[in-house]
């Protein structure tokens, strides 16, 4: 709080013999100006004060003094732990001296990453060497998880399997609709423009259902359900682990990829196909929407559909739905495992497995691509 | 005068689930205040509605001679700039190191240059035996030690009131003392009020000048006065036994 009269804070150093006197005047205050020293500040401890026409002041003297008296300590270390503050008046010796109370931890400061490229370049392989032996212990461990689950020697809650179940099957049903009838009619609309040039605009059905079948229904839900599943297992594993109750599993013997990545795996793998199927429907719902508004009737269309799309090309989306829950689910759950132990690492444990889920979805999908051109599907 | 934080008539709720009715004390200039009871029994909750964070069902808080309660909460600004708050856990932001915990609100507060802070860091940082530790990010430092980051960083501001919960909780003995000796080092030297929540009886022995305890039981206040006064004299039994932890001997005459 400023006052209106206030003189600005000054301290003066004046040097007799070897005693220093530290001179302090003017009002200290954290939002007044800035201090003005006068003269050279001793490398020594001072050995009087005179505080006459000190004003009013708050933290800042004290923090000025102090921050004297530890740069005295670092440039001799033979000098006394405590300066000499008889000569204070009582409540700034008082706080100076609980200031001083403990010494400065000089080991306590933090290293510095190597600022030089080569070590940057070192530091960098070695993050990247520890994620990929992560990547391949969290892969291990699911593996075995899942052997302890076929041979019925998993345990984990059967409710939180049913929850999970409901989280990322029934509860995700809406946002998939959306989505997936947008996308059928925005394919519509696209195809129906290009295709009546050839006045084959028919064929906007051929185009919906193969797309939607073979591809977009199954890459936008595994990136929908990226965003919303991966990322929510992700954060809540993530802030189980800051939350020390990982620990706490493991001290009563549960092993925490049977109690927690199991679960979340099964439900997201036996979830994904289901909602493929029904994007795929509701995709082609939206394509049939814009074709009744071009001229194609919604029975015509539909025999349409059925003639483009068998069942070869249906199963394609499905079968990949599957891989594609792995990879979400196995992101979601590896770096909610490795997350660090605060709530910011939970962020951003969150944000890796979302960009990690998508990341694997879009490879895969393409490793797909590839092998049904090979095989000629 | 009047008393620096006086409450009327305050009644706090959580919807229809009433935790305490009734309190009516005063807490004066330089008072170390102690808020103690059982576990459950809404001195945290006492608390939040002190700093504003929660709204009475009914009753008023005056700062002075000014209505608390009766300001719209978002013009508490000038009475929120005289609080310093450590809660329970730290609750230090976990993205800023414990300098930028401290630096952030000095810096908010005002023009103020880059060496004062870094002074400022440091000397708040000293009071709590946490020197050299400007640059650990919160999860990298021990519990008791976040505690003290809590402390440092309610200090920042200078306040004319602090609020400490739980400041002593999980703290060995020695830190604990430290704690207590730190706290009337900054009535002492700061002239600060300090109002705190706690249950640790040797804290409130050595430091409190007034306890108010919280009865669980009556859901209302069951004592207030001088803590070693209340465990020898207090007429509540409840009191009495809270305070020598369990053993009933009968009132001192």
């Amino acid at each position: 709080m400023a006052t209106a009269a206030s003189s600005p804070p000054i301290a003066v150093w004046q040097q007799e013999g070897d005693a220093a006197t530290l001179q302090v005047s003017g009002d200290w205050r954290r939002d007044g100006p800035d201090v003005k020293i006068e003269g050279t500040p001793p490398p020594h401890f001072p050995a009087h004060y005179q505080l006459e026409k000190l004003g009013a002041y708050d933290s800042t003297l004290p923090a000025f003094l102090l921050a004297h008296f530890r740069t005295v300590k670092a440039t001799d270390q033979e000098k006394p732990e405590l300066p000499p503050l008889d000569s204070l008046p009582d409540n700034l010796r008082g706080l100076l001296e609980l200031a001083l109370a403990v010494p400065e931890e000089s080991d306590a400061k933090q290293s510095d990453p190597s600022s030089s490229i080569l070590g940057r370049l070192g530091s960098l392989s070695l993050a990247f060497w520890a994620s990929l032996q992560a990547l391949l212990d969290f892969t291990g461990q699911t593996v075995l998880s899942l052997i302890r689950f076929c041979t019925g020697r998993a345990r984990f809650r059967a409710s939180d399997f049913w929850m999970t179940l409901q989280q990322c099957g029934v509860e995700a049903l809406p946002i998939v609709a959306l989505i997936s009838f947008l996308i059928g009619v925005i394919m519509a609309f696209v195809g129906n423009v290009q295709l009546t040039n050839f006045g084959a605009n028919l064929f906007v059905a051929n185009l919906v259902g193969i797309a939607m079948v073979r591809e977009m229904g199954v890459v936008m839900t595994a990136i929908i359900m990226s965003g919303r599943t991966g990322a929510a297992f992700a954060a809540h594993i993530g802030s189980m682990k800051a939350n020390e109750e990982i620990d706490a599993l493991r001290t009563f013997g549960f092993n925490p990829f049977d109690f927690l990545v199991l679960p979340r795996m099964l439900a997201l793998v036996l979830m994904m196909p289901l909602l493929t199927v029904y994007a795929n429907i509701i995709g082609i719902f939206g394509g049939t929407v814009v074709g009744s508004m071009v001229g194609i009737t919604p029975a015509l269309y539909w025999n349409q559909t059925l003639i483009a799309v068998d069942l070869t090309n249906a199963s394609l989306g499905v079968i990949k739905s599957v891989f594609f829950g792995v990879a979400i689910a196995a992101s979601g759950c590896m770096m909610g495992m490795a997350a660090g132990n605060s709530s910011a690492a939970v962020g951003q444990a969150t944000t890796r497995a979302v960009v990690a889920s998508i990341t694997a979805v879009v490879v895969i999908d393409s490793a797909f691509a590839a092998i049904f051109t090979m095989l000629g599907i | 005068m009047a008393a620096k934080i006086t409450i009327r008539e305050l009644t706090m709720a959580y919807g229809d689930l009433v935790v305490m009715h009734d309190l009516n004390f005063e807490i004066q200039e330089k008072d170390i205040f102690i808020i103690m009871g059982g576990s459950g029994c809404g001195k945290s909750t006492l608390l939040r509605h002190l700093i504003g964070l929660q709204e009475p069902a009914k009753g008023s808080i005056l700062y002075g001679d000014e209505d608390f309660t009766a300001t719209d909460p978002d013009e508490r600004g000038s009475f929120m700039q005289r609080f310093g708050v450590m809660y329970q856990s730290g609750a230090l932001w976990s993205s800023l190191t414990l300098g930028e915990n401290i630096a952030m609100p000095l810096e908010e507060a005002g023009t103020i240059s880059a060496a004062t802070v870094r002074d400022l860091v440091a000397y708040k940082l000293s009071l709590v035996g946490l020197s050299g530790y400007k640059d650990y990010y919160p999860s990298q430092i021990s519990g008791g030690m976040k505690k003290r980051a809590g402390i440092a960083r309610a200090l920042a501001l200078d306040p004319d009131i602090l609020f400490l919960d739980e400041p002593g909780a999980g703290l060995d003995p020695l830190s604990s003392r430290r704690l207590d000796d730190l706290i009337l080092g900054l009535r002492d030297s700061q002239g600060s009020t300090i109002v705190i929540v706690t249950h640790e009886l040797a804290s409130i022995f050595s430091i409190a000048n007034t306890a108010l305890f919280l009865d669980t039981a009556t859901k209302t206040q069951g004592a207030i006065g001088n803590p070693n006064e209340l465990r020898d004299r207090s007429d509540n039994p409840a009191v009495r036994l809270f305070l020598n932890r369990g053993d009933t001997p009968e009132p001192h005459p």
